[in-house]
């Protein structure tokens, strides 16, 4: 009714002039809405909405307003925010109107501060009171507003308050209540996991409601959970397949329907949670097979919800343990996308396709035509898509195509995501296939003029490592870097003016190093062209700094240019040049100085830095001596900062004049700076010596202190983190014309599509290195031998046309040789680690060739000619548990004493397996991947990949293996460091290696490590403990559950902490006891544990606001897994 | 779901609902910059979109726009049937929603957003039980204004 009565005030405005509440507040909101819609210009509305705002502003400081008229103006105010403008001092006074307003009120009170507050505000805090008084009110509403506001802004530090009445509502008689409680604790969990811990057990009762909607939304909470870690839910996947079934099966209430599909919402997140619990697990995913397959049955109608349900059906059987038929029955519904003309379901299918081409890289073969199409679409979302696809399915052959497609795209494109995105894509792929170095240079060169500026930091650094680095052939690397001087001097002989900043640093420092390389080039001429960089406006400073640097490595000779030169920007306004200018002058005219500190075509790793800065320590003295406050790490001066809030010594930091911007540069660990700062900071003291001017003097120290300390130490530690793979590979150039040869079989389409297709899918044939569920990169030996590379490529288009018919059959040979694979591992592994405990040392296999040959023969006549016997495979245990045993003996000596976790399985594929083990040393987690070589075969060119975001890495070692011997595994080391907690973390990973020449496989891995395997006993006097514990400011305190199974429950329980996460028990004094441990070497933690009769109340302090979170977190889990 | 965002053919914003917290400023920029790209799409566009590293997943109804922003991972098609069964939600609440019902009850919409999506994920997919909670608390209203309506007349 009351709809009607509003539609016709709209149609007679003013004619109603009506005193009803309702009538009213649509009123003024009305006249408000009418008269800005009249007006012409922002100008006009601007002014109008001041008006508006300053008399709402009179009207709510007025004490007369009455609840009601503050509920219309809070309508108002949401309106002139939603328009822009700021009506935040209306904010206090929704919370106000929730607080005291009748049902009414508190509903638009509610809204207006679920609006215009975020999660951090602080007025939220006012807001508690008012929540908890309406979670405990009678009436229904008030209850579903309360839950509805905690589930959308609710302050991360008041969950605890609320948590028992939200909890309570579990168990509601109405659904609706129960519902939102669910979402409530789902909204707690992400905020805050920790605190929800305990309610797990809730969260079942909740997934088995009787009412559908509160099901559904316990699913929102599992999905969440079982992405974190599907093995704690296994046991659930039993109750998720019948749940799903009965949902097909139609047994849900028909509300539930959407356009006749039975609850498509439903499906969706049970799908994924199936997905997810089925990954890399046989049993599990055996269980779910039957209803993936009614599932994609069911799925037929022509509507979008069902190619919703189908594309989620889709991903879930190309995620999970495979099986033959349902990937038959899905890679035939991803045609159905794919063809279809409806430009939404074309994207999901390339989406899918994108998804599905990682396992199968052939699926993308069947759709050649449409991809190609769709490469010319003029949709820029489609667009990308298919180039997303085409990265993925790029090889050796096909890169060139490729990658002239994605930079065609990129060339038209204007947005930065997807440039920074892409031009990573493309640096990536001419790394990893370039074909060769011309190619390589000039496909760089398009990626820094178009990626610019906005490119990420590491593309360049990786370019220049790489070019630095090399492989193992000089006589290549000297060829590459040659090719790139002279690309770069005509480059700089044309317009330079519109060149990034970030392409001229390349160009300079790679112009220092390499320009002897080129014996015709005047070296004048580099000199000219350089000079001329420096003169031009748009240069930035730094870059002037790489320029300057690149200008220093070349003289020799020409010190007429470099003298005018210097003396030029000695008068220069920016300190870092003018000093730089000096050490130009210096070394060029000194050539035995130049040469020691700059010694030509140095290999990169000798040059060597002197890390404990010892040539240092009479100056530090002396300075001392002179009154100068002692160093202190930056934690401490951190903490000290804490302990006195009132002064602020920030801006102190910044007064050295070269501080910051030595800082800039030396943070992107440039190796110009490396091999500069290195030398410099060699021989500061004799520099220092010889000029005797202060200015050196203070150049050394320059470099050393940054604004995070120690600088050198993370140069030192630069050189380590080698690049792997090496990545410019041998032209391959003949066998991609063997097999760009245009297919007679194809559809007689246009010339050129054809043409192109034969150019982007060459390679995803059958005798491809790509090849099905992506896990056999290279055939297993035993085929591997059969056909010679001309035949290969023959046979490799015959069999191409015969298509789809020749794929099945391939499934099942893989899978037969992957499942028999598996079958082999413990024996392999047996035989080939039992008896050589001492195989590995820690520079990794090569000093152990023979012992490895002698294991080898050994192997081999275990086993026999004929490894490999294909037979179906029956059990299919892929982590043996003689398996770790074996490996933990090949700890390298000097760490057989450190404390280490078990040795886990990370990942297999016929030619590798992959494991890990976890080491704890005091200022660093060694983590340990172990190489495996399953084959019969030298594996060469190994070289590992790990990133994790949140983790530094310290160093690592052995990470790059040229040979690996047939049978034998390899170790290496990275030593990981982590500066903010985080209550886990995972890492990524990549192993790439090569079974034959110019055929690099990749086999990915990843895992988790929690921030207990970075926590480290501190060893503290309790006197010491209670000084440490007043100096600390951030606190969290909370009750945790004490182990009541054994004599002493607080001993007991500390006991229990103790052993899951290495912390120091300082000393047990009656009921409360104190503990203390520390973030690898850095921020303490302490803990203060008393018994509060059944529970421990536990109170951590540090120095760090994340850490007691997540100590606590651990805590937590440590005693609820006992 | 991170946000949803409903703005006129003119580019005037008709109703935000933010599911991550964000500051105002970073608001506006992103609205202003959707805004901007959906509208410049042409109809025979898909309706997906790349923006920053979030999907956007929007629709034009009448002269309406709704757009959702997505993480990668998330379902662009039952996203678009989120959207779809919202104006469904509105269109039986308003019996047969324009432009108009949105811009002068817009707190209205907001509540049977509220009702349907809560903290960005799908609450209740019922249209019955969505539609009898609304209609729960508006019952309430009524009754009071009815009330007060009726106070003023005996004196």
């Amino acid at each position: 009714m009351s709809d009607v009565v509003e539609k016709t005030l709209t149609a007679l405005p003013g004619l109603f002039d009506s005193q009803t509440g309702a009538a009213k507040i649509t009123n003024r909101l009305r006249q408000l809405v009418k008269s800005i819609t009249e007006l012409t210009s922002k100008h006009e509305e601007e002014n109008l909405i001041k008006q508006e705002l300053c008399a709402m502003k009179e009207q709510v400081s007025s004490p007369n307003t009455s609840m009601k008229q503050m509920r219309e103006i809070m309508v108002r105010a949401m309106y002139c925010e939603m328009l822009g403008y700021d009506a935040s001092f209306t904010y206090i006074h929704a919370i106000k109107l929730a607080q005291q307003g009748g049902v009414l009120e508190k509903r638009v009170g509610y809204l207006a501060v679920s609006l215009f507050l975020n999660e951090g505000h602080e007025l939220l805090l006012l807001l508690v009171n008012t929540v908890l008084k309406d979670l405990q009110s009678t009436n229904l509403i008030e209850a579903c507003m309360a839950l509805t506001v905690v589930a959308q802004v609710f302050p991360k530090d008041m969950i605890p308050a609320v948590l028992p009445l939200v909890e309570d509502k579990l168990s509601h008689p109405k659904e609706i209540i129960r519902r939102k409680a669910v979402l409530a604790l789902y909204k707690f969990y992400l905020i805050a996991p920790n605190q929800v811990q305990h309610i797990h057990g809730k969260f079942r009762k909740a997934l088995s409601d009787r009412d559908p909607g509160v099901m559904a939304s316990s699913l929102h909470i599992y999905l969440q959970l079982i992405r974190e870690s599907p093995d704690s839910y296994k046991d659930l996947t039993g109750s998720f397949v019948t749940i799903l079934k009965q949902v097909l099966g139609g047994k849900l209430p028909v509300d539930f329907n959407y356009h006749s599909v039975p609850a498509p919402w439903l499906q969706i997140q049970l799908l994924r949670i199936l997905s997810l619990l089925g990954k890399e697990d046989q049993s599990t995913s055996e269980l779910m097979y039957e209803v993936l397959d009614e599932s994609l049955r069911r799925a037929e109608m022509n509507h979008n919800i069902t190619y919703a349900i189908l594309y989620e059906c889709v991903k879930a059987v190309y995620t999970i343990h495979p099986k033959v038929e349902l990937l038959e029955k899905a890679a035939r519904c991803i045609g159905n996308f794919v063809l279809s003309p409806k430009i939404n379901l074309k994207y999901l299918g390339l989406k899918a396709l994108t998804y599905v081409v990682q396992h199968d890289a052939k699926l993308a073969l069947q759709h050649q035509m449409t991809i190609i199409e769709c490469l010319d679409h003029s949709d820029f979302t489609i667009k990308r898509e298919t180039l997303e696809l085409l990265f993925r399915i790029t090889n050796a052959q096909n890169v060139t195509v490729i990658v002239e497609k994605m930079l065609d795209f990129l060339r038209g494109c204007n947005d930065e995501h997807t440039i920074i995105h892409l031009v990573g894509k493309v640096s990536e792929l001419a790394e990893k296939f370039a074909p060769d170095n011309s190619w390589f240079i000039q496909t760089m060169n398009c990626v820094f003029s178009i990626g610019g500026d906005l490119l990420q930091q590491d593309v360049p650094n990786n370019f220049l490592r790489l070019l630095a680095e090399g492989s193992e052939s000089k006589e290549e690397d000297d060829q590459l870097r040659l090719y790139a001087v002279e690309s770069y001097l005509t480059v700089l002989k044309g317009h330079t003016s519109h060149l990034p900043q970030c392409f001229l640093q390349v160009m300079s420092w790679v112009l220092g190093e390499y320009a002897h390389l080129q014996g015709s080039v005047d070296r004048r001429e580099v000199i000219r062209l350089l000079t001329q960089l420096l003169d031009q406006r748009s240069v930035s400073s730094e870059t002037r700094v790489w320029i300057l640097s690149a200008l220093t490595k070349i003289p020799e000779g020409q010190t007429d240019l470099i003298l005018h030169l210097a003396e030029r920007l000695s008068s220069s306004q920016d300190t870092v040049l003018r000093q730089q200018a000096q050490e130009l002058l210096h070394l060029s005219q000194d050539s035995q100085l130049h040469e020691w500190v700059l010694p030509r075509g140095a290999p990169w790793d000798a040059i060597e830095v002197d890390s404990s800065l010892s040539f240092l320590d009479g100056f530090v003295s002396e300075a001392l001596a002179a009154g100068a406050a002692p160093y202190k790490p930056p934690h401490q001066r951190q903490e000290e900062l804490c302990e006195d809030r009132a002064l602020n010594l920030e801006p102190y930091s910044f007064s050295l004049p070269v501080s910051l911007s030595s800082c800039s540069i030396t943070d992107r660990q440039s190796p110009t700076l490396l091999s500069v700062s290195s030398g410099l900071s060699g021989n500061s003291t004799e520099l220092s010596q010889k000029a005797g001017s202060s200015t050196l003097i203070l150049e050394g120290v320059k470099r050393v202190w940054g604004k995070d300390g120690y600088l050198p130490q993370k140069e030192a530690t630069a050189p380590l983190v080698d690049e792997p793979s090496a990545a410019v590979q041998p032209p391959v150039q003949q066998e991609a014309a063997e097999r760009t040869e245009p297919r007679p079989e194809l559809s007689t389409r246009n010339q050129d599509k054809q043409q192109l297709a034969s150019s982007l899918f060459v390679g995803l044939g059958v005798g491809s290195s790509v090849s099905l569920l992506g896990r056999s990169e290279a055939p297993p030996p035993r085929f591997r031998k059969k056909p010679r590379p001309h035949e290969s490529s023959s046979s490799g288009t015959s069999e191409k046309s015969s298509g789809s018919s020749c794929r099945s059959s391939h499934h099942t040979t893989d899978i037969f040789l992957y499942g028999s694979f598996l079958e082999e591992e413990p024996a392999t592994s047996k035989s080939a680690f039992d008896h050589t405990p001492k195989s590995t040392t820690a520079n990794g296999l090569s000093q152990n060739k023979d012992t490895k040959e002698d294991k080898h023969a050994n192997t081999s006549q275990i086993f026999g000619g004929d490894m490999v016997i294909v037979r179906p495979s029956t059990i299919q245990d892929k982590h043996p548990p003689s398996e770790s045993s074996d490996l933990t003996a090949l700890l390298p000596a000097d760490l057989k004493d450190l404390p280490h976790s078990d040795v886990i399985s990370l990942t297999s594929d016929p030619s590798l397996s992959l494991s890990s083990c976890r080491l704890f040393r005091d200022e660093a987690l060694l983590l340990l991947i172990f190489i495996s070589n399953c084959t019969e075969t030298v594996i060469k060119d190994v070289a590992v990949q790990l990133t994790c975001e949140e983790l530094k890495t310290a160093s690592l070692r052995g990470n790059i293996v040229d040979c690996l011997e047939a049978r034998s595994t390899s170790v290496c080391h990275y030593a990981l460091l982590m500066d903010d907690p985080h209550t886990n973390v995972s890492f990524t990973g990549t192993v790439s290696y090569q079974t034959q020449p110019g055929h690099t496989n990749t086999l990915p891995f990843s895992g988790t490590l929690s921030t207990a395997d970075f926590i480290r006993p501190l060893v503290l006097t309790t006197e010491e403990y209670g000084k440490l514990w007043l100096s600390l400011s951030h606190d969290v305190k909370q009750n945790l559950k004490l182990l009541t199974d054994a004599g002493d429950p607080l001993r007991t329980t500390l006991n229990a902490l103790k052993d899951a996460l290495q912390l120091h028990v300082v000393d047990i004094i009656g009921s409360e006891g104190i503990v203390a441990c520390r973030l690898l070497s850095g921020a303490p933690c302490l803990l203060h544990c008393r018994v509060s009769g059944a529970a421990l109340v536990m109170w951590l302090r540090s120095p760090h606001p994340a850490l007691p979170d997540c100590i606590l977190y651990h805590c937590q889990r440590a005693l609820a897994h006992r | 779901m991170q946000f949803m965002l409903l703005f006129s053919r003119q580019g005037k914003l008709r109703l935000q609902k933010w599911y991550v917290p964000l500051c105002d400023k970073e608001k506006k920029k992103i609205t202003r910059e959707l805004v901007q790209t959906v509208l410049a799409r042409k109809p025979k566009m898909c309706s997906f979109l790349e923006w920053r590293d979030l999907k956007i997943v929007y629709k034009r109804y009448a002269s309406l726009y709704f757009c959702c922003a997505i993480e990668d991972q998330d379902n662009e098609l039952i996203t678009l049937e989120i959207i779809h069964r919202y104006v469904e939600l509105l269109d039986k609440y308003f019996g047969s929603v324009c432009e108009l019902d949105i811009i002068f009850n817009f707190e209205k919409a907001y509540f049977i957003l509220d009702e349907f999506l809560l903290g960005g994920e799908a609450q209740e997919t019922s249209k019955k039980n969505v539609l009898k909670a609304i209609e729960q608390a508006d019952l309430l209203q009524e009754n009071l204004d009815f009330q007060i309506c009726l106070l003023p007349a005996p004196t």
